[in-house]
């Protein structure tokens, strides 16, 4: 057991790692005083004063449509993907298929930032489309590689379901598309929800392929925060930093909470399910006996 | 009659549905992922040019002549300059030390995670994954704080009568280092927990029953049976380490090499298309083989395959 007492050890020290840095950036966002490193008291007036910077506003309001188209198109797309590698094992071009599914995931974003650009640059002179680069090209660079987060965790979903129900509709003469819109798409429905706001909060964060697609004029909140952070710590920064944070941590809870209630209605309906088929097992003998003539 | 017709047309359209299912992803990933790769590769043998875009076209057709014109100098150029050998050289070496490093401190953890209560996993998970969602820029940025000459961490070794001067931390390699493990250990953990929570405690007890002792249990059952997870974890490590722009620009200084920081510098302060795609198209061929072995990996545990 000694194993584990170390491994539980260094669990706390790996998390208060994780965490320490992230809680120090937030308490120094409420510091008054200019000076980044000396603690002047508790104040909020670099949140007040955020309210003023209409350029960085802007870039919010931007980013945020940015990530609401992304989060949907990477949902549809990533869990087309999910299906097709889980359900349909066998067709021409399957290995490409499932390395370009799961490539995005480790592909050095420098790298993948240039290509797509070189490929909108030469789009446009050939077909003359996307005559300007800006929230199209960078909606089309976030859902290129948050559709492969999707696909990761709802083809781990697809995995765990129980084929025999689809079976059982597909016998009863649901066509595919009925099946996979009524029933599968039900049941996985907790991690579409989770990718989706995987997708959301990862399209909010990327700074690399939004720098190398994005036109004059399309700013991201991430672009912002880089070249105000390249020159130094400051504490407007701490305070944008800091809402990122909680904006992150607050989706990240509700993710948890839909999928642990959506688990819980589940397990509940399975239990439900398997006492009333047992309560019908024990009275369909008694029906069958009523009618019985010895009995009368 | 018309009914037939319908059932006839709409039984056309059900293997359309199959290849529309497979097409529609598969011809995104092609057009936007893949697709883009050649033309790096083709603007890889352009020159640069004053213009808009700034590189010369490889072929031209004139007279009825297709001329196709691949300049190699820029990949001349990346053999005779020392600086780019340096930053790939560079990278790789941050890449390969980081990812040990995300093994040792992730084992242990991803190993006390799967062997806690299974309510207490949830939790745990949902911490270590929060940080993966929260922008690389921001948990950097928070080291700049910590690390720098008058930063916290200076500010309370001299406090405890540690340090006399500040050490010089942010803008050396070793701040680049606990940045890319700060970074990339949950993307170590992630896997590697999802491999181990799977095991067969049976396997160990049985071994402990014949008299194996804890530890070589674990060297002998637990680590080999857990392949998958640390070709997983590293790969997720090491290939996007390899190619890393945001924390050597942040906190690495001067002496900090990677090739990541000189495609940038290239592509947005040089203007030098070319030579960036070139970068890019080394960097890539370094890295097939490691991105080969991740999508194996990642194929097996789709399909369910151990």
């Amino acid at each position: 057991m000694k194993n584990f007492r170390f491994s539980s050890l260094m669990l706390v020290l790996g998390l208060i790692f994780i965490y320490l840095p992230m809680l120090i950036l937030v308490i120094y966002s409420f510091n008054a005083s200019k000076l980044v490193t000396v603690w002047g008291g508790w104040s909020v007036k670099w949140y007040v004063g955020l309210l003023d910077n209409s350029q960085l506003m802007g870039s919010v309001l931007r980013s945020l449509e940015i990530a609401c188209y992304t989060a949907v198109a990477a949902v549809a797309l990533g869990t087309l993907a999910a299906f097709v590698l889980t359900r349909i094992t066998h067709f021409k071009g399957r290995t490409l298929f499932g390395g370009l599914v799961t490539a995005p995931l480790v592909m050095p974003e420098v790298i993948t930032g240039l290509s797509l650009l070189l490929l909108f640059v030469a789009m446009a002179q050939m077909i003359g489309w996307p005559q300007e680069r800006g929230i199209v090209t960078i909606w089309i660079a976030h859902t290129t590689f948050c559709a492969a987060y999707v696909a990761v965790v709802v083809s781990a979903r697809l995995r765990e379901l129980d084929l025999s129900i689809e079976e059982a509709a597909m016998d009863l003469g649901a066509r595919p598309w009925k099946v996979f819109f009524l029933i599968t798409i039900p049941m996985i429905a907790p991690s579409l929800a989770a990718g989706g706001m995987m997708s959301f909060a990862l399209s909010l964060d990327d700074l690399v392929l939004a720098s190398f697609v994005s036109g004059p004029g399309s700013t991201t909140l991430p672009m912002e925060v880089f070249s105000a952070v390249r020159l130094g710590v400051k504490p407007e920064i701490n305070a944008v930093a800091s809402l990122i944070l909680l904006a992150v941590s607050l989706v990240t809870f509700l993710v948890w909470f839909f999928s642990r209630r959506a688990e819980e209605a589940r397990k509940k309906a399975i239990q439900q399910a398997i006492e009333e088929s047992a309560a019908d097992s024990w009275k369909q003998p008694d029906a069958r006996r009523a009618p019985a003539p010895g009995a009368a | 009659m018309n009914m037939r017709k319908f059932k006839r047309r709409i039984n056309r359209i059900i293997p359309n549905g199959r290849q529309l299912v497979i097409g529609v992803p598969f011809i995104w990933l092609f057009l936007f992922f893949m697709l883009p790769f050649f033309i790096v590769l083709k603007i890889s043998f352009a020159e640069a040019d004053v213009a808009i875009p700034p590189y010369t076209e490889i072929y031209t057709f004139a007279e009825q002549k297709l001329q196709l014109l691949l300049n190699l100098g820029n990949y001349a150029m990346l053999g005779d300059d020392e600086l780019y050998i340096a930053a790939y050289l560079g990278s790789l070496k941050m890449a390969f030390i980081s990812t040990v490093l995300c093994l040792l401190i992730g084992y242990p953890m991803a190993y006390a995670i799967a062997s806690a209560r299974k309510e207490l996993q949830t939790v745990l998970v949902l911490l270590i994954m929060m940080p993966t969602w929260t922008a690389i820029l921001i948990r950097v940025y928070a080291w700049m704080g910590i690390l720098s000459n008058n930063g916290l961490l200076n500010g309370f070794l001299m406090s405890m009568g540690l340090i006399d001067e500040p050490l010089q931390i942010l803008n050396t390699n070793l701040a680049v280092y606990i940045g890319v493990v700060y970074s990339y250990l949950p993307f170590m953990i992630l896997p590697l927990y999802a491999n181990l929570v799977k095991h067969d405690n049976s396997l160990l007890e049985a071994a402990s029953d014949l008299g194996s002792s804890t530890f070589n249990s674990f060297w002998k059952i637990t680590i080999p049976l857990s392949k998958n997870g640390i070709i997983a974890g590293c790969m997720l490590v090491f290939i996007p380490v390899v190619g890393e722009f945001v924390i050597p620009e942040l906190l690495g200084g001067p002496e900090t090499l990677m090739i990541g920081k000189v495609l940038w510098q290239e592509f947005f302060n040089n203007r030098d298309w070319p030579v960036a795609s070139a970068l890019a198209v080394v960097m890539l061929a370094i890295l097939i083989v490691p991105i080969i072995l991740f999508n194996r990996s990642q194929a097996k545990e789709m399909e369910g395959k151990e």
